[in-house]
């Protein structure tokens, strides 16, 4: 793949750092929800009536969703639907006392005496999960990366992505923290180096990380800056321009050695070590045009994103959309009453002045400006053509599972047409097919098992009656 | 509360496929204003007929087609092929075989195949083979650069240069005749460069890509080139070529229509060499002084093979 | 055109094309087509069902019809119009919509055991095609719905009519409410 394929997009990032880190308070009713980003919902192991404290744990990890714990002290008051991300999802909604009393028994770890199986239980029980959006528990991937044995640590700190400016307000503010995060993870998944990866439109969070690790002293960590390309921050380009190296189409970065963790992440493992706290907190960019004071936000899990619009001074205007990321992979969303969630990193309150209006869509004239800009090297124009016409075969030839769905080819398509989501459209399909074709090769070897076992019960029944019928003739032989 | 909501991604560049068309538009001023320098204003009024030959065409085939017919009379295609076709043609041409290849360009080479997007051949192209085809003494008359406008029609350079190689002439003696210039043919070397200086636009904005300008061109100097090393008797050099004919114009303007030529970076480095070369052999050795029309719809008869077989690698696949 | 050139022009003629038909006969025999695989591919777009509205007791028995030209590609419900359309590229055929006489195409339902209603006479067993229904006389029995076809053949043989079909899903959701209930 080419390298640094995709856009060079204006940032809109300089305007929540007109305020320092702000610290919103911990809501009176934490919504949890149990899919916190990763698209499964974790086990709820509380019921309507239980008392909780900052840090008990009121849901289990399965699959792909981390633990969770609870924000605040309180009363679980109900498990039920709620508005999230991603239209409505079950969550455990939790009434504070307004004591914020702790879980006992919660205490700095000595991690440098634990040994890494150690360090992945902790980390593992302790729900932290990739900030950076994906929300898939850590601990699992630094299992495998442990397992596969991974040498490289890669964090990524690159927020390539317009608007969103979470990460770049964690590395000015808590260096230190990414730092310390990177040598347990070090620790726990074995690998021998780390290299935390930024882009070159944050120099004061550069600044800041360089003297932490000068400060740390430890050479196995380092630092890199990458061009402010979009979609660079994503794991595949990440992990092609920090080593040069492809994650196979059909695989994971273990298999060419590294392991990729948000610098969230990591300042999340150092908050656990450091005051054995859960991850119950994450800091949220609220951002846009229809925000009075744009800011960086510290907020508790469960906070709804009404109350963080408030901390910032509310709406400005009156026409908004709300959009969970940023504006080329966020999410819109319909309500400010939906939650924050591990894996929600920037609220985007737009203007139509953010977002100019997409023209009609227009037949595609070929000019190939889409292939030029895909990051994973795939032909989008003839991707349309097949999803338009639904061949599956041609589909698969021209790569379709290989899209990120980044949005650059909907970007700078001159005809408007809204590519990434047809290709979405047409994965559903895809899979749905694919489905559809196990199911029938399943069935149709059931029916051949069935009509095996017939022969076979009807082979044994004419045994069995020529074996009567020849001992009947002996008896009568005999009998004679 | 409720706000309308969008999908991702929520915001585009803004390019439009009328800025596209109205950037090559404007790109095209300096050939056409060199052209009408040379050869007369009736340039313009050619232009200003078969513009209007092509919106009332894509207006009565829109109609037919049961299509709306605003945003794609809008959107500056047609104008671009009919100016296309004007610029090819001689300027002496009557209106009216101006109008019938506009017509045929709009009406069978694009909508007769699905429209915007849809045309496997280059409508200007098509209307202007069509037009040579049936017409070729009006066609092939082009006026002689310096003659009072519309009084004296001749032979172009690389027509004089074809039938004078047949004569035996040596080539000091044919470039020293009224059809030649400086480096091509007399006046032609002025449309390529006012060409050039457009096409050169075109690339600066990131209107065409330079794939297929530099394979046009490498397609035509690199066989020039070597034939004119190995005998300089027979063959033009470098120089000429690239400065004859249509060679500025088919390269940066008329290949790169983007519905028409291949799809991919390297298949647009195959398609464009293939269209040089094609030129440079229909000119050296083929029935028609300027191979750039049918070169090019030769080489659009090529472009599915050329696309099927220049998928790039996609991330993550192994390199074979 | 003259005599001595009408002769050997036909002459010509007739003798390339009997070689290349020769040719031609020679790489036929050579690389005869395969009917096993046709049959194998066409089974392999059946949708498996193993239903008999196509009035072949299976879908293999259906797919060697189709290749040896006894049936046409419209006859299967369960496999709907697409199936139809990707029999009809196979076989390089002009597509069709399914035949309505063979049945009408229904969204995916699976066979439901009514537990209260079944007395355990275990005459459904035997008639699914994919051994689907557990259970055995006298005790109770279910289908798995993950193995079901949806091919409706257990319906007829049942005594009391407890089986019904519903989408799939529906025994699940049905068991949350009544735990919910109880």
């Amino acid at each position: 793949m080419s390298r640094h394929r995709g856009l060079q997009l204006e940032s809109h990032k300089a305007q929540p750092f007109e305020q320092p880190l702000l610290v919103a308070p911990p809501p009176r009713v934490a919504t949890m929800a149990l899919d916190q980003g990763s698209g499964e919902e974790a086990e709820a192991v509380v019921e309507p009536g239980h008392s909780v404290r900052v840090g008990t744990v009121i849901a289990l990890g399965r699959g792909a969703a981390a633990g969770l714990h609870s924000p605040v002290s309180g009363i679980v008051r109900d498990i039920g639907l709620r508005p999230t991300v991603r239209g409505t999802g079950r969550c455990i909604v939790i009434e504070s006392d307004g004591h914020d009393e702790r879980e006992a028994g919660m205490a700095p770890l000595d991690w440098r005496a634990k040994d890494s199986t150690a360090l992945l239980e902790c980390i593992g029980a302790a729900g932290v999960a990739g900030l950076g959006g994906a929300a898939f528990p850590t601990a699992a991937k630094l299992e495998l990366a442990r397992s596969t044995g991974a040498e490289l640590l890669l964090l990524n700190g690159a927020e390539c992505e317009p608007w969103i400016c979470c990460d770049d307000a964690l590395l000015r503010e808590q260096s230190a923290a990414v730092v310390l995060g990177a040598q347990v993870m070090l620790a726990a998944c074995g690998a021998r180096h780390c290299i935390i990866a930024v882009e070159d439109d944050k120099p004061q969070a550069i600044a800041s990380l360089e003297s932490a690790l000068s400060s740390a002293g430890d050479a196995r960590l380092e630092v890199t800056v990458l061009p402010a390309v979009f979609p660079l921050g994503a794991e595949g380009p990440l992990v092609a321009a920090v080593t040069g190296r492809e994650v196979p189409h059909d695989g994971l970065p273990p298999q060419v050695g590294v392991v990729c963790q948000n610098v969230g992440t990591a300042a999340a493992v150092a908050r656990l070590v450091c005051e054995g706290l859960p991850v119950v907190s994450r800091i949220v960019t609220v951002t846009g045009s229809g925000i009075l004071r744009p800011a960086n936000v510290q907020a508790h899990i469960g906070t709804p994103l009404a109350d963080l619009v408030a901390a910032c001074g509310g709406y400005l205007g009156s026409q908004h959309t709300l959009i969970a990321g940023g504006s080329l992979t966020g999410r819109a969303l319909t309500s400010d009453a939906v939650p924050v969630t591990k894996g929600l990193n920037c609220l985007l309150v737009a203007t139509p002045a953010d977002l100019p209006a997409r023209g009609a869509e227009m037949p595609c004239i070929r000019c190939g400006d889409c292939a030029g800009v895909c990051p994973a090297g795939l032909l989008p124009q003839q991707l349309h053509v097949a999803a338009q016409a639904d061949d599956a075969a041609a589909l698969t030839r021209f790569g379709l599972a290989a899209c990120i769905e980044c949005g650059c080819c909907d970007y700078v398509c001159p005809s408007a047409i809204p590519l990434t989501a047809r290709f979405r459209a047409a994965r559903e399909r895809q899979q749905l097919r694919e489905r559809e074709r196990r199911r029938a090769t399943d069935a149709r070897a059931r029916h051949e098992r069935h009509q095996r076992r017939l022969h076979e019960q009807a082979a044994a029944e004419r045994q069995a009656f020529d074996e009567a019928r020849r001992r009947a003739r002996d008896v009568d032989q005999t009998g004679d | 509360m409720t706000s309308p909501t969008t999908s991702p991604p929520h915001i585009v560049a803004g390019f439009t496929v009328p800025r596209v068309m109205f950037q090559v538009l404007l790109a095209l001023v300096p050939v056409a204003a060199v052209q009408a320098y040379l050869h007369g204003p009736r340039l313009l009024w050619l232009i200003a007929v078969a513009g209007a030959t092509a919106l009332a065409c894509e207006a009565l085939a829109l109609r037919l087609r049961q299509r709306s017919a605003g945003p794609h009379l809008r959107d500056g295609s047609v104008l671009v092929t009919a100016a296309l076709l004007v610029l090819a043609v001689p300027p002496t041409l009557p209106w009216w075989l101006v109008a019938f290849g506009t017509a045929v360009a709009v009406l069978i080479a694009k909508h007769a195949y699905g429209g915007l997007g849809q045309n496997p051949f280059n409508p200007a192209m098509v209307g202007y083979a069509v037009l040579l085809v049936s017409f070729p003494l009006d066609m092939t008359s082009w006026p002689t650069p310096g003659a009072e406008w519309d009084a004296v029609t001749g032979a172009t350079a690389l027509d004089t240069l074809r039938t004078s190689l047949r004569q035996s002439y040596t080539m000091q003696e044919i470039f020293a005749g009224p059809a030649f210039g400086h480096v091509g043919g007399a006046g032609s070397e002025w449309i390529n460069g006012g060409a050039l200086a457009g096409g050169l636009y075109l690339l600066a904005r990131r209107v065409i890509r330079w794939q297929i300008p530099v394979a046009v061109l490498a397609g035509i100097a690199v066989p020039a080139m070597l034939a004119h090393g190995l005998d300089p008797g027979a063959h033009a050099g470098t120089a000429f070529h690239l400065a004859s004919g249509a060679t500025m114009l088919g390269a940066f303007f008329i290949a790169t229509d983007p519905v028409s030529a291949a799809t991919t970076d390297r298949g647009r480095l195959i398609y464009g060499a293939g269209i040089g070369m094609l030129t440079w052999i229909i000119r050296s050795w083929g029935g028609f002084p300027d191979g750039v029309a049918f070169a090019v719809l030769i080489m659009n008869l090529a472009v599915p093979l050329i696309d099927r077989y220049t998928v790039p690698r996609i991330y993550g696949h192994p390199r074979k | 055109m003259s005599g001595t050139t009408l002769l050997p022009a036909i002459g010509m003629a007739a003798t390339l094309a009997g070689v290349l038909g020769a040719v031609l006969a020679w790489v036929a025999a050579r690389l005869p087509a395969d009917p096993d695989s046709l049959v194998e591919k066409i089974d392999a777009l059946l949708p498996q069902t193993q239903c008999g509205q196509c009035r072949y007791p299976g879908c293999r028995p259906y797919a060697a019809a189709i290749a040896s030209g006894a049936a046409d590609i419209d006859r299967c419900p369960p496999g709907g119009d697409s199936t139809a359309r990707a029999l009809a590229a196979l076989l390089d055929r002009r597509p069709r919509p399914v035949d309505p006489q063979y049945g009408v195409t229904k969204p995916r339902l699976v066979a439901v055991i009514d537990e209260d209603r079944c007395i355990g006479c275990a005459l459904c067993l035997p008639a699914c095609p994919v051994d689907a229904i557990v259970g055995a006389p006298r005790l109770m029995h279910t289908v798995i719905e993950s193995q079901c076809t949806g091919c409706e053949l257990c319906l007829p043989p049942c005594p009391v009519d407890c089986i019904t079909m519903a989408p799939p899903g529906t025994r699940s959701s049905m068991s949350d409410e009544a735990s919910v209930a109880a």
